[in-house]
C-alpha cells in the first residue's frame, strides 16, 4: 500500500547510497523533481539506469550522484551531447563513472522482463551491431524450438524505481496519461518505487475522464507516493503543462561548463527549496 | 518554369518520394521525420507513421523537437507503452520501412551512431544506437537519408551501431527473419542503392546540377554509378510550399515555448 510521504522523506527513506536506480519517463514525465532531491540529498555511487538519460541525469552525473550509468541513448534529444555525461566518461570529472550501453529495443525488453519477473529478456536483437563487443551484458542464446540465435540481456530489476506521474488518489493508485514509456514496467521490475504526481484527487473512478483501460498503477503496487507540482520540467506532463523546448537549448551552454554548471546546480537545486 | 530551391530541400522532398501510400513507416527523428511528414501532407496522406515513443498513426502539426513532443501523441491514433512498441510492432513484422538519420555511414551502409576513434578513448562520443539497431534488422526495409560529407560517408565506420550490410557486405546472409536492410540512401547530392550483388552503395541518380565530382569529392571512399545514371526530379512548387510551411510552423511553435 503506498504510502503518502513528502518527497524529502521519500528519497531519503527508499534510495540509499550504492543503490540501482531507475527513473524512467520516455521523453515525458521525466522526474526532475525527484533527481533534484536526489541531488540535494547528496547520494553517492548510484548505478542509474534509463533508456534516455537526457537532463535528469546528466544533472545528477554532474553533481557526483552515479558510479555507472546503463542506457541506450544518450543525448539531449534535438539539441545535442550531454556534456557532463561526456566529461565524466571523457575525464573522470567529478568522478570516474562506468557506461553500459544497449539498444532501446533490449532496454525495454529488460523492463519488461523485470516486471515479469524473468531473469532476462529475449530479442530478435543487435544482428550485426558491435554492441555486443563493448557490453558483456548482451548474449545470444538458441530458440530450443527453433534453433534461431537470439539476443539475451538481464532483466532489469532495480533497487528503486522513480516515475512522475499525473495524479494519484487517495488510496495511492496513480494515472499515467500520454506517452506511458516503461513507467509501468520500472515500477513493477523494482523492489521499492516512488511516484511523484501533480495532484491528488479523491477517487480515479469518479474522475470525468477515467476510462476502464486507462494506464492505471495500482497503490498498492507502490511504497511511496509524493506530491510534486510541475515535478516533470523542463521535460512535460501531458493535460498539465508542455515540454520547456527553450530550456534544453540554454541547457547545453549551461552543461558545457563545469563551472556554469556548478552554480546552476548550486542556485536552482540546492539553495531553491524542496520542490524545485 | 525553374523554381529556386536549396540542397537540403532537395534532399528533403526526395527522401520524402521514397514513402508511398501503404506503407509502415517507423519514423527517426530530424531529417526522416521531416520527409516522413512532408510525405504525409503532399503524396502520401494514407502513410502510417510510428516514433519509438510508442505514438502509432502519428499526424503531427509541426515537426517534433524530440522523438517524445506531445504533439506525436495528441496526434496519434493510440499511444502504446515503448516495450510494446518495440515487441509487437516492430519486432512482429509490422513495420515495412524504418527511415533512419546518422552520424556517419560506410560503404556496405552501416551506420554509426556511438562515437567516432576509439570505444575506450573516444574523440568524440555520439548519443548511442536508440532504436537503430532493432528497427534496421525488424524493418521490411531501411530508407536512410543525411547530408553529404567526407565526415560522414567513410570506407568503413569507427563502429557499427546498426547493421546495413556488415564489414563485408554478407551481414545479412543466411540470418532468417531479417529485412532487407537498406534500399536507399537519400543525400542533398545523390540517391544510392546497394549493389544487387556486392551490396556496395552505388549512386543511380544525381540532382539537379551535381557532378560526379561534387560527389566523389563528398565520399571517403571511391564511389561508383551506376550505368544508366539518372538526374533526380526536381521539386515540385507544391511540395517546396508544404515543405516551407512545415518548417516555419515547427520554428513558430519551438520557438514560442
Amino acid at each position: 500500500m503506498a504510502e503518502f510521504l513528502s518527497l524529502h522523506d521519500a528519497v531519503a527513506r527508499y534510495v540509499e547510497d550504492g543503490a540501482t536506480v531507475a527513473m524512467e519517463g520516455f521523453t515525458h514525465l521525466i522526474p526532475f523533481a525527484a533527481g533534484h532531491e536526489v541531488i540535494r540529498q547528496r547520494k553517492r555511487d548510484l548505478t542509474l539506469i534509463r533508456m534516455t538519460p537526457d537532463l535528469v541525469y546528466d544533472q545528477m552525473i554532474g553533481a557526483g550522484c552515479a558510479k555507472k550509468v546503463i542506457f541506450s541513448w544518450g543525448g539531449n534529444p534535438g539539441v545535442g551531447s550531454l556534456h557532463r555525461l561526456r566529461d565524466a566518461v571523457e575525464k573522470g570529472w567529478p568522478n570516474k563513472v562506468e557506461i553500459l550501453e544497449h539498444s532501446h529495443a533490449a532496454m525495454a525488453c529488460a523492463f519488461e522482463a523485470g516486471a515479469a519477473g524473468l531473469p532476462l529478456a529475449v530479442l530478435r536483437g543487435y544482428v550485426g551491431s558491435e554492441l555486443p563487443s563493448v557490453n558483456d551484458q548482451i548474449k545470444f542464446i538458441e530458440c530450443p524450438f527453433t534453433g534461431e540465435r537470439l539476443a539475451a540481456v538481464p532483466s532489469v530489476r532495480p533497487d528503486v524505481s522513480i516515475v512522475h506521474a499525473q495524479k494519484a488518489d487517495r488510496a495511492g493508485n496513480v494515472l499515467v496519461e500520454g506517452i506511458v514509456g516503461v513507467q509501468k514496467e520500472a515500477v513493477l521490475a523494482a523492489k521499492r518505487s516512488i511516484v511523484t504526481v501533480e495532484e491528488i484527487v479523491d477517487d480515479l473512478r469518479t474522475e470525468a475522464d477515467y476510462h476502464p483501460n486507462a494506464c492505471i498503477i495500482p497503490g498498492w503496487a507502490i511504497s511511496a507516493v509524493a506530491v510534486a507540482e510541475k515535478g516533470s520540467l523542463p521535460s512535460y506532463a501531458h493535460g498539465y503543462y508542455p515540454r520547456d523546448n527553450a530550456f534544453y537549448k540554454e541547457w547545453d551552454a549551461i552543461a558545457r561548463d563545469r563551472d556554469v554548471f556548478a552554480r546552476w546546480i548550486e542556485e536552482n537545486v540546492m539553495n531553491a527549496g524542496g520542490n524545485a | 518554369m525553374s523554381l529556386d530551391y536549396t540542397s537540403a530541400e532537395m534532399m528533403s522532398v526526395t527522401a520524402a518520394r521514397a514513402l508511398e501510400n501503404g506503407m509502415t513507416c517507423f519514423v527517426g527523428i530530424g531529417l526522416p521525420s521531416e520527409a516522413a511528414n512532408l510525405a504525409r501532407l503532399t503524396h502520401a496522406p494514407e502513410v502510417v507513421l510510428i516514433y519509438e515513443s510508442g505514438t502509432v498513426q502519428t499526424k503531427p502539426e509541426v515537426l517534433p523537437l524530440s522523438i517524445g513532443d506531445g504533439e506525436l501523441c495528441e496526434s496519434a491514433l493510440t499511444t502504446v507503452s515503448v516495450p510494446e512498441m518495440f515487441r509487437y510492432w516492430l519486432q512482429g513484422g509490422k513495420v515495412s520501412v524504418g527511415f533512419l538519420g546518422t552520424a556517419q555511414i560506410d560503404r556496405f551502409a552501416n551506420l554509426n551512431t556511438t562515437l567516432i576513434g576509439d570505444y575506450q578513448a573516444p574523440k568524440v562520443r555520439l548519443p548511442g544506437g536508440g532504436g537503430a539497431p532493432e528497427i534496421a534488422t525488424n524493418a521490411g526495409e531501411v530508407f536512410i537519408t543525411l547530408k553529404h560529407s567526407k565526415r560522414a560517408f567513410v570506407k568503413d565506420v569507427d563502429f557499427i551501431t546498426t547493421l546495413g550490410f556488415g564489414r563485408d557486405g554478407k551481414g545479412r546472409d543466411d540470418v532468417p527473419n531479417i529485412g532487407k536492410g537498406p534500399t536507399r540512401v537519400i543525400t542533398d547530392l545523390c540517391v544510392m542503392k546497394p549493389d544487387p550483388e556486392t551490396k556496395e552503395l552505388v549512386v543511380v541518380s544525381l540532382h539537379p546540377n551535381v557532378s560526379r565530382e561534387d560527389v566523389i569529392e563528398a565520399t571517403g571512399w571511391e564511389i561508383r554509378f551506376a550505368e544508366s545514371l539518372e538526374t533526380t526530379p526536381e521539386p515540385s512548387a507544391h511540395e517546396l510550399e508544404i515543405l516551407r510551411e512545415l518548417k516555419a510552423r515547427t520554428e513558430r511553435k519551438h520557438a514560442g515555448e
